[in-house]
């Protein structure tokens, strides 16, 4: 029961941090907004040729836009003397690191979704595209916080460790990136059950089960 | 729990009574081993003084004590209410680690950093425990613009706010002016008087009158001096 409050309020915590100085939450949606105006300079502005690489743009888009707010996930518990302060809380660390990702969820990704139909237009795709598409972000943005955490997990004792947080995140985050983009594909036919967004939901959930223990062990290792 | 006035003092809360042991414990920390070969018990109302040159090892004996680094040889055991209780669980209820950084979040208000030990490790009277230190005034002021002896004392609201018997404290005293010191030697005090536990690594006697004193680097216990 203490275990949930003290996650409960790790969660609160970090959801008000997000959108204080240096929080993450501003950075991953302006982000997000602004490759996602410029690619239309750049490419043309032409419906047959945005329009297919849409859905795809949009995914690599997020995800870039998650792994640059991914540094400061842990490095100022680590900096401030924080994380010795969660370590001794009634929530082991695996907890602690789950309701982080949580809070990343709503704070980075969850604007990212909400703001995703004005890409989707700015983009030229396909109005009956753009259901599939927050629904595919909805079940994938998980996987992408919870791989995040473990990665920064991993990296919190580095200094300037964003780089390698993004080397070891992103071939965790391809199967989201191709089972992403290829929902949103294949719903003309396949409609919204499809075969790439069931595996995207069981990729989120294998990732919930996962991730979490992996970032606590590696949290331990980094207080030493 | 209220702070302040004598008379509260007496009535305030008193833990159950919890037991502290090491034999012959050996602190890795790395790939070495920093601190062997110490051994102490503590009991409700004792302090123990961890004294030694810099580098001998003090900080990663409480940290080992934490949790944080690895224990690599000997025996740690609490003990609460005379039962043997397990490693991992007493110390995520019982213990308090106070280190070189505060734990304090700069981008967080005082009392917004409060309220987050409170809902955290479970407690409350946020307010009372600024007010004591010293920082009612800076309540809503970003930790940010603190000194670093004002973030101590923000951290050192963290033992009132969420009263847990054992402190482990690594120079609680070294960013303290002498009105925090003499605040710091009183809330030990009255730790101890509830039935609390000290660890503290100190260069300064006077942090803790009364404490027995474990020179750290040689393993040696002396009881009863302060010098």
């Amino acid at each position: 029961m203490s275990a949930m409050r003290a996650a409960a309020a790790v969660f609160r915590r970090d959801l008000a941090l997000a959108f204080r100085q240096g929080g993450g939450g501003a950075v991953a949606l302006s982000f997000f907004l602004v490759t996602a105006a410029t690619a239309p300079l750049a490419l043309g502005g032409a419906r047959d040729v945005l329009g297919p690489i849409a859905p795809g743009f949009i995914w690599t888009a997020a995800a870039l836009a998650a792994l640059l707010s991914l540094e400061r996930f842990f490095q100022s518990d680590y900096e401030e003397g924080g994380l010795e302060v969660l370590a001794l809380s009634p929530a082991p660390l695996e907890i602690v690191a789950a309701a982080k990702a949580g809070a990343f969820w709503c704070a980075a990704l969850l604007p990212l979704i909400a703001a995703s139909p004005v890409i989707a237009v700015l983009l030229q795709m396909d109005a009956a595209a753009i259901a599939p598409l927050m629904v595919a972000l909805l079940l994938g943005a998980p996987a992408l916080s919870l791989i995040g955490a473990a990665a920064a997990a991993l990296a919190v004792g580095v200094r300037r460790g964003g780089l390698l947080i993004a080397l070891m995140a992103l071939p965790l985050y391809a199967p989201v990136l191709i089972f992403g983009a290829g929902a949103v594909n294949v719903a003309p036919e396949a409609g919204l059950a499809s075969a790439p967004m069931l595996f995207l939901a069981a990729y989120s959930l294998f990732c919930l089960a996962a991730c979490p223990v992996a970032a606590g062990a590696a949290l331990r290792l980094n207080l030493e | 729990m209220t702070f302040g006035d004598g008379a509260s003092e007496k009535s305030a809360m008193t833990f159950d009574p919890v037991h502290l042991s090491a034999k012959a414990l050996a602190v890795r920390r790395g790939e070495g081993i920093v601190v062997s070969n110490v051994s102490f018990a503590v009991g409700p109302g004792d302090a123990l003084a961890l004294r030694g040159a810099n580098g001998a090892g003090k900080t990663s004996l409480l940290r080992g004590v934490a949790g944080f680094s690895a224990i690599a040889k000997g025996d740690l055991a609490f003990r609460l209410n005379g039962a043997p209780a397990d490693l991992d669980e007493a110390r995520s209820v019982l213990v308090h680690y106070l280190g070189h950084a505060a734990g304090v979040k700069t981008s967080l208000t005082a009392r917004e950093n409060g309220r987050f030990w409170a809902d955290l490790f479970g407690g409350g009277a946020v307010d009372a425990a600024l007010t004591r230190l010293g920082l009612g005034g800076l309540a809503a002021s970003p930790a940010s613009i603190f000194s670093a002896g004002q973030k101590q004392r923000l951290a050192l609201c963290r033992l009132l706010i969420a009263p847990r018997p054992v402190w482990l404290l690594d120079e609680p005293s070294a960013a303290l002016d002498i009105e925090g010191r003499r605040l710091l030697n009183m809330l030990i005090a009255e730790h101890r008087r509830q039935g609390g536990i000290v660890l503290l690594a100190t260069h300064d006697a006077n942090d803790v009158p009364e404490a027995s004193v474990l020179r750290v680097g040689d393993g040696v216990l002396s009881k009863g001096v302060a010098a």
